[in-house]
C-alpha cells in the first residue's frame, strides 16, 4: 500500500464558484509522502473545496496547479488520479454486495474475479468485517458502513487517499473508538493522507499536521502541539480549545485591567490585550496572584477542575486546575499567569 | 358507530354513489354482456382462441412494446442531460417538451399526418433530396411515431424527477475508483435509475395499449385492439365480444399500471 | 413540475458528450414541436398545398367559429360543470382519505383510480349498454359529463389528498374545534384554505383533462353533443386541412393557459413551501 503513496503539492490553487463566491482564495502546499495532514475550520471555511480539488473533483481557478510526486495532475479528472476516497455519507453502492463495493476499484482496473476475491477477503480481515462479505449495504450499522467505505478506498493502492469528514455521521462514543482504529491503521499503512474535518479533538489526535482554515485561507499549518501552544492569529487561537483573552492598559511593560496586573513578555511589552490557556493560568490566595476575583462558577470534570473567575468591569476567565480543594461561588481568589505564557495576537 | 364515523360515511357518499351508479354496477353489466352472446363465457378467451383477435392483440403489445423501448431510451438520455446541466434556453426545452403532455391522441394523430402525411413535412424533404416522397404516416411506423409522441413528454418527466433524486456520491466514488462516464452509467447511474425507468415503461405500456384517439385519427387498416373493440361494437353490433374484449384489454391495463405503482407509489393518467 | 438543474464538476467549455446530447434533446424537442407549428401555418395560411407563401389569413379560423361554435361552447360548459363535480365530489373524498387512512378507504381509492386504468372505450361500453334505454339522459350532454368526471375525479382527490396528508389535518381541526368552530366551519375555514394548492392544481388538471378527452367522449356524443376533440376529429377525417388545422390552433389556445397556469402554480407552491419551511 505504502510503495504507491505520493508526496501531494499545490502551487496558486483558488477556487471561484461561477455565482462569484470565493471558496478558496490563492494557497500552496505540500504533503510529504505517507504523511497525514488534515484540514480543520467550521463549515464554509473551504476545507472541502480544497479536499475536492485534490481529488480531481474540482478544478482549480486557472493559474493552479497540483502534483502527485512528479506528475502534474491539474487536468486529470479523479478518474484518472488513482485516488482513494471516503466520502461523509461513505456512497456505498446499494446495488452491490459489501464485497463487491470493495472490489469495485479492483473490477475498474481489470482485476480477474480470483485475485479480487482475495484482495476484498484481505481487506475484510483488516477492517475487522470478517463474514460480512455478502451482505447487503442496508444491512450494516454506521460503524460498519463506514469500515466498508475506508476498505474500498483502501483496496486501489491509491497515491493519496482522501477522507471528506468521515466520522461525522456517527455517534460520540463510536467515533472515539473508530478515530483510534483510523489513527492506528493510517500509521500502519503509511499512505498519503488528506483528512477534513470540523472536529478539533479528531484532528488533533489523527493529524501529523493540522492546517486551520478560515473564509477560504490557510491561517496556521503545524503540528497539533504547535497549533495548540503557539497560535499565530486570534482565529486559531479562539478555535482551538479554550483561550482566556483579556483587554487592559498597558504601562511600563504591565497590562493594567480591572483585577490586577500581568506582566507582559519582554518582546511585547506594549500590548493592550493578552491570552493565555485555561491551564497556564494558577489559582493562589487572594491577595497573592497578580490577579483578584470572585469565583462564578467550578465545574468539577473528573482531572481537572474548570473554575470560572469574575475579574471585574465584565472580563471574566476560565481556570483548569489540578488542585483538589473546593471552590465555591463567591469565594475571593487570586490569579497568576507567567509572562512566557500570554499570547500576544493580532485580531 | 361514532359520530365522527357517520360524518366521513356522509362526506364520502356522494363519490360513493356516482361511482356505484355510473361505473361499478355498468361494468358488472358488461361483464354479464361479455358472456351473452354466442360463445358465452369463451367470449373471454376469444382474444387467444380468435385468429383476428388474436393477431390484433399480438400487434398491440409488439407496439407497444416496442415504444415503450424507444421512449425509454430517448427520454432516459434527454432527460438525464437536461437534469443534470444548466444552461441558456434549458427551461425553454423543458416546457416545449412537456407541453404535448396535454395533446389528446386525435391531435397526436394530426401531427404525426403533420409530419408523415401525404402533405408532410418529411414527404416534402425526401422529395426535394432524393426525388422519392416517403409517406408512412397511415402505416404501422406512422403509428409507432404517434405513439411515441405521447410518450416522451410524459417519460421524459418521470425520468428527470428520477434523476434528481439520484445521490451524486455515488457517481463520484465510483469516479474516485476509476471508473470512466460508460462505468459510472452501467454501474451506479442505472441501477438507480432502474425502479423509476421499470415504472415508467410500465405506465408507458399501459397507455399504448390502451390508447384510441391517434390510431382513429391514424385511420388506418392496422388492427390495434381499441381499434377492433371499436369496431366490433359500432361496425358489427357485437356487444358481447366487444365487451369481453375490452374488459380483456382493460385487466391488461390495470395491471401494468399496477405493477408501475408498487415500483413507484402513484399513479400517472393512462390515457392518450 | 419544473426541476430545477443539478449541476456537476464543469470541465472547461462543452465537451463533445455535452454538444451531442443537446443535439439529441434538441432534435427529441423538434419532433414534439415542429408539426404543432406547422399545423398553426397550416391554419392560418391560405393554402397549405402552397404554403406560406400564398398568404396568412384567419378566414379558416373564422370557418371554424361558424362550423363548431357550439361544439366549443358546449366543451367549455363541459369542462367547468365537470370542476364543479368532481370539486364537490373530490373534496370531501380527499379529506376522508386523509383523515381516516384504513383498508375500506384505500380500497375505494383504488376502486375511483379504475376508470383512469382500464381504457376509455370500456367505461364509454359500460355507460351505453346500462344506460343506453335513458334516451333522454343517453343524448344529453349530461350523459357526456358523467364520462369525464369517472376520468377527471381520481385526479383532483389524489391532488388534494397529496396536500393534505402533507399538512397535520387532525392538529389544525382540534385547534379550530377547541375554539369553537363546528365542522362546516372547520372545513370551510381551516382544512379548504389549508389544501387550496391542491384543489387549485386539481382544478386546472380537471380542466385540461376534460377539454382534452377524446376516448370516452368519442363513445359517447351525438351528432348534437359534440365537444372539441370529436369535433377536431371529424374535420381531420372530413375537411380539408386547413379547417383541421385552424381547428387545432383554437384548441391550442384554450389549452396553453391553463398549461401555463400548472407550471406556474406549481412553480409558485414549491417556493412556498421553501418559505414556510425556511428556505
Amino acid at each position: 500500500m505504502a510503495d504507491n503513496a505520493a508526496s501531494v503539492r499545490l502551487a496558486r490553487c483558488a477556487k471561484t464558484f461561477p455565482d462569484g463566491t470565493r471558496a478558496l482564495l490563492p494557497l500552496d502546499l505540500e504533503i510529504a509522502t505517507g504523511e497525514t495532514l488534515v484540514f480543520l475550520g467550521p463549515s464554509g471555511c473551504g476545507k472541502t473545496t480544497l479536499l475536492r480539488i485534490i481529488a480531481g473533483l474540482a478544478e482549480p481557478d486557472a493559474g493552479g496547479h497540483v502534483w502527485f510526486a512528479a506528475d502534474d495532475v491539474t487536468t486529470l479528472p479523479i478518474e484518472r488520479r488513482n485516488v482513494g476516497m471516503v466520502f461523509q455519507s461513505y456512497a456505498l453502492f446499494p446495488n452491490m454486495t459489501v464485497a463487491e463495493n470493495i472490489a469495485y476499484g479492483l473490477k475498474v482496473r481489470r482485476v480477474d474475479a480470483r485475485e479480487r476475491r482475495q484482495q476484498a477477503s484481505r481487506l475484510l480481515d483488516m477492517m475487522h468485517l470478517a463474514g460480512l462479505g455478502d451482505r447487503r449495504v442496508d444491512q450494516l450499522s454506521g460503524g460498519q458502513r463506514q469500515r466498508v467505505a475506508l476498505a474500498r478506498a483502501l483496496a486501489v493502492k491509491p497515491r493519496v487517499l482522501l477522507l471528506d469528514e468521515p466520522l461525522t455521521a456517527l455517534d460520540a462514543k463510536l467515533r472515539e473508538s473508530l478515530r483510534v482504529d483510523i489513527d492506528q491503521l493510517l500509521r500502519s499503512l503509511g499512505v498519503t493522507t488528506v483528512y477534513v474535518t470540523h472536529d478539533q479533538g479528531e484532528a488533533m489526535a489523527l493529524g501529523d499536521r493540522v492546517a486551520v482554515m478560515s473564509q477560504g485561507r490557510v491561517e496556521q499549518i503545524g503540528t497539533p502541539q504547535q497549533i495548540y501552544y503557539r497560535p499565530e492569529s486570534a482565529f486559531v487561537a479562539d478555535f482551538i480549545g479554550t483561550m482566556n483573552r483579556l483587554t487592559g492598559t498597558c504601562t511600563d511593560g504591565l497590562l493594567r485591567v480591572q483585577g490586577g496586573a500581568l506582566r507582559l513578555p519582554v518582546a511585547r511589552a506594549t500590548s493592550d490585550h493578552a491570552m493565555f490557556r485555561p491551564q497556564d493560568a494558577r489559582i493562589v490566595e487572594p491577595d497573592a496572584g497578580a490577579l483578584a476575583g470572585r469565583i462564578v462558577s467550578a465545574f468539577f470534570l473528573g482531572s481537572t477542575t474548570r473554575v470560572v473567575v469574575d475579574l471585574g468591569a465584565e472580563q471574566s476567565i476560565v481556570v483548569d486546575t489540578i488542585e483538589r480543594r473546593s471552590f465555591r461561588k463567591g469565594d475571593a481568589v487570586g490569579i497568576d499567569v507567567g509572562a512566557d505564557a500570554l499570547l500576544i495576537l493580532e485580531s | 358507530m361514532s359520530r365522527g364515523d357517520i360524518r366521513f360515511g356522509l362526506l364520502a357518499l356522494p363519490a360513493l354513489t356516482v361511482f356505484a351508479a355510473f361505473w361499478l354496477l355498468p361494468m358488472a353489466r358488461l361483464v354479464a354482456v361479455g358472456a351473452s352472446g354466442p360463445r358465452g363465457v369463451a367470449a373471454y378467451a376469444a382474444i387467444v382462441t380468435d385468429a383476428n383477435y388474436f393477431a390484433s392483440l399480438v400487434s398491440t403489445v409488439v407496439l407497444s412494446v416496442a415504444v415503450t423501448f424507444a421512449t425509454l431510451i430517448v427520454s432516459g438520455i434527454a432527460g438525464m442531460f437536461l437534469q443534470r446541466n444548466e444552461f441558456f434556453g434549458r427551461n425553454v426545452l423543458v416546457s416545449l417538451l412537456t407541453f404535448p403532455l396535454a395533446f389528446p391522441g386525435v391531435v397526436v394523430g394530426f401531427m404525426v399526418i403533420m409530419l408523415a402525411g401525404r402533405q408532410g413535412l418529411i414527404g416534402t424533404v425526401t422529395d426535394a433530396l432524393f426525388g422519392i416522397k416517403l409517406v408512412f404516416a397511415y402505416s404501422i411506423a406512422g403509428l409507432f411515431l404517434g405513439y411515441l409522441y405521447f410518450s416522451i413528454p410524459r417519460v421524459i418527466l418521470t425520468v428527470m424527477a428520477a434523476v434528481e433524486k439520484l445521490d451524486r456520491a455515488l457517481e463520484e466514488a465510483a469516479r474516485s475508483l476509476g471508473a470512466n462516464p460508460w462505468q459510472v452509467l452501467r454501474d451506479v447511474v442505472l441501477p438507480g435509475l432502474r425502479p423509476a425507468l421499470i415504472s415508467a415503461g410500465a405506465i408507458c405500456f399501459a397507455t399504448s395499449m390502451g390508447a384510441f384517439g391517434t390510431a382513429f385519427t391514424l385511420a388506418t387498416n392496422i388492427n390495434v385492439l381499441p381499434i377492433t373493440i371499436y369496431t366490433e361494437f359500432t361496425n358489427y353490433a357485437n356487444f358481447s365480444i366487444a365487451a369481453a374484449l375490452s374488459l380483456v384489454l382493460g385487466v391488461i391495463t390495470w395491471a401494468a399500471l399496477a405493477f408501475a405503482r408498487t415500483l413507484a407509489g402513484s399513479t400517472v393518467a393512462a390515457a392518450a | 413540475m419544473m426541476t430545477r438543474a443539478s449541476p456537476g464538476m464543469k470541465r472547461r467549455g462543452p465537451g463533445p458528450r455535452f454538444v451531442a446530447q443537446l443535439l439529441f434533446t434538441v432534435l427529441v424537442c423538434a419532433f414534439l414541436v415542429v408539426p404543432v407549428v406547422l399545423s398553426v401555418l397550416a391554419g392560418l395560411s391560405e393554402n397549405f398545398f402552397v404554403g406560406v407563401r400564398s398568404g396568412l389569413t384567419l378566414r379558416w379560423v373564422g370557418q371554424v367559429w361558424s362550423m363548431y361554435r357550439d361544439s366549443i361552447f358546449l366543451s367549455l360548459g363541459i369542462a367547468i360543470a365537470c370542476l364543479a363535480v368532481t370539486l364537490v365530489l373530490g373534496v370531501p373524498i380527499a379529506y376522508v382519505l386523509a383523515r381516516r387512512p384504513s383498508r375500506a378507504t384505500r380500497l375505494f381509492e383504488e376502486l375511483l383510480v379504475l376508470p383512469v386504468a382500464v381504457p376509455g372505450l370500456a367505461t364509454a361500453l359500460a355507460l351505453i349498454l346500462f344506460y343506453g334505454e335513458w334516451r333522454g339522459f343517453r343524448a344529453s350532454w349530461t350523459f357526456i359529463l358523467v364520462g369525464h368526471v369517472l376520468f377527471t375525479l381520481p385526479f383532483m382527490a389524489r391532488s388534494v389528498l397529496a396536500v393534505m396528508a402533507a399538512i397535520d389535518l387532525a392538529t389544525l381541526e382540534e385547534a379550530a374545534a377547541s375554539l369553537g368552530a363546528g365542522f362546516a366551519a372547520r372545513f370551510f375555514g381551516v382544512i379548504v384554505p389549508n389544501a387550496r394548492y391542491g384543489i387549485l392544481a386539481g382544478a386546472l388538471m380537471v380542466v385540461t383533462l376534460s377539454v382534452g378527452e377524446f376516448n370516452i367522449t368519442w363513445m359517447l356524443h351525438t351528432p348534437l353533443t359534440k365537444t372539441i376533440p370529436v369535433g377536431l376529429a371529424d374535420s381531420y377525417a372530413s375537411m380539408r386541412l386547413e379547417i383541421g388545422s385552424a381547428y387545432t390552433i383554437v384548441f391550442f389556445l384554450m389549452i396553453i393557459p391553463l398549461l401555463i397556469g400548472m407550471q406556474w402554480l406549481s412553480r409558485e407552491r414549491t417556493s412556498s413551501m421553501a418559505k414556510r419551511h425556511g428556505g
